[in-house]
């Protein structure tokens, strides 16, 4: 009986939103959108959150750079054997990488030479990588295979111009899998004499340094001792590695800046317009109510069933699309404002990593202030003399 | 009489939405368990991968070296025409330069 009376009273509610539907979908509408997006955001940041925290788990310790005058330098090599002398240290070794303008293509590639030789058996790579002095040849990835039109794969070459404007031509033994086109997409690989030779890199140098420690409790304090030995270099830590990719689509800058003001400004104002008052009707509509014999108790039922509906359907279609939106559709809302100007760019599949955490944060954030801010006016309405209210 | 049986309430409606909806997100749960456990096949792979060749960074964007590698960015990089010029790529409004409060730096531009 006891639910009978609070279906009956849904029923009348439902029946009241569908005589002002046009008003009704307007919110809903508005209201899925600010859920969407704010879910949608809530999943990439998370998803790549996670990634790169299980990604970059074997990163190097430390990154050291050589700083001059504010900007990134070549490192020389025999710093390494220096970093080695700290207590702790268990490697550093020099990495070398840059970038690579295609004046053709207009992309931008990552170069990088490798002295070590591994991958084996690794489901990501078709073919192989060069080993560390192979002259000439050259592992892509999948980005760089579509950009070059590159159809063969394995057994095509590819030609780069080095620091003197001559060709050079670089069999390519490997392409890396889409699978791994988050970290893969733009690289091209080959050996550390080719790079050194392509970018002309004076001898004795490196890009930076890859340090690795003992005890990861040490990395801080051997990065402390790094940077009072060495004043002009730059340690970067791998937890600000992650911690960078925890800023790109936190919630004080990034895409929430970028697209969501807009939004966020448009709801505010219509959760206020709601909070502030009700409409001449709608206090009409309870006095009537009050007059017929509703208790106040059953209006503020009906006020929050009110809220219920408009606020539920709204978040559970918010949820579902955003989801759709990141997971299925490649963030495809997003994805321009991360592509840019970028000739080379991957696919967004993510894994989707979901926080729900973050999902009861947004669930509790709309849809009960939504649901208060039904109630709270009604309440005043329905606590005064039904003669009064329909009167205004 | 028969048009009256066949209608349904409309909480019935809002009940078969709502339950419907449910279904639908534990659909996309079980969904988000599966490709979590065939990404937990790869990662070895990818982690390999990130050892081997000792990456710092995603692929997120290429158009500009700090949207490339924000981690491994230097200080003008965001800003190489002059301190406090208008950013220019549009990655920039999503990928912010690199935090470089630690390095005790001041700079005051009036």
């Amino acid at each position: 009986m006891a639910f009978e009376k609070h279906r009956n009273i849904l029923d009348y509610t439902l029946q009241t939103l569908l005589r002002r539907k046009f008003k009704n979908a307007g919110i809903i509408l508005v209201f899925t959108f600010v859920i969407f997006i704010v879910g949608s955001i809530v999943f990439l940041s998370y998803s790549l959150k996670r990634e790169a925290r299980l990604l970059f788990k074997n990163s190097p310790d430390i990154i050291v750079q050589k700083m001059r005058a504010g900007r990134h330098e070549l490192i020389p090599v025999t710093l390494g054997n220096d970093i080695m002398g700290i207590a702790g240290v268990s490697n550093a070794g020099p990495r070398y990488w840059g970038y690579y303008y295609d004046s053709g293509a207009k992309a931008n590639y990552t170069i990088l030479g490798i002295s070590t030789f591994g991958l084996e058996n690794n489901r990501m790579l078709t073919g192989r990588l060069p080993s560390a002095h192979e002259r000439g040849v050259a592992a892509i990835g999948r980005g760089i295979a579509d950009v070059r039109i590159i159809k063969k794969d394995i057994g095509s070459t590819l030609y780069l111009q080095d620091a003197d404007g001559k060709w050079m031509d670089f069999n390519i033994v490997g392409i890396f899998e889409s699978d791994s086109e988050i970290l893969t997409d733009d690289l091209i690989v080959m050996s550390e004499d080719d790079f050194k030779y392509l970018v002309k890199m004076p001898s004795g140098t490196a890009t930076d340094l890859a340090v690795n420690v003992y005890n990861e409790t040490e990395i801080p304090t051997i990065a402390g001792k790094i940077k009072e030995r060495f004043p002009d270099s730059r340690p970067i830590l791998r937890d600000e590695i992650i911690r960078t990719y925890d800023a790109v689509f936190s919630w004080r800058s990034g895409l929430i800046v970028t697209l969501f003001i807009g939004a966020l400004t448009a709801f505010i104002i219509l959760a206020w317009d709601k909070a502030t008052g009700l409409s001449a009707e709608e206090k009409q509509e309870i006095g009537i109510l009050k007059a017929v014999g509703w208790e106040t108790s059953d209006i503020l039922e009906m006020k929050f069933w009110e809220g219920v509906v408009v606020s539920l359907t709204s978040f559970l279609c918010g949820i579902i699309i955003a989801y759709v939106h990141i997971f299925f559709m490649g963030a495809f809302l997003f994805a321009p404002a991360l592509k840019g100007w970028s000739v080379i760019y991957p696919d967004f599949r993510l894994t989707p990593f979901i926080d729900f955490y973050q999902i009861a944060i947004l669930l509790s954030v709309t849809v009960i202030p939504y649901i208060a801010s039904t109630i709270i006016p009604s309440w005043k309405a329905a606590i005064t003399d039904p003669d009064i209210v329909m009167r205004g | 009489m028969e048009r009256k049986i066949l209608r349904f309430r409309r909480s019935t409606i809002f009940f078969i939405f709502v339950s419907m909806s449910f279904i639908i997100i534990t659909v996309l749960y079980i969904q988000s368990r599966i490709s979590i456990s065939r990404h937990h096949i790869l990662e070895k792979d990818l982690v390999e991968i990130v050892e081997n060749l000792s990456l710092t960074d995603m692929v997120l964007s290429t158009d500009a070296r700090y949207t490339r590698h924000p981690t491994q960015a230097d200080l003008f990089s965001a800003f190489q025409d002059y301190p406090g010029s208008i950013e220019h790529f549009p990655t920039g409004s999503v990928i912010p330069p690199p935090d470089f409060s630690y390095t005790g730096m001041v700079m005051r531009i009036e």
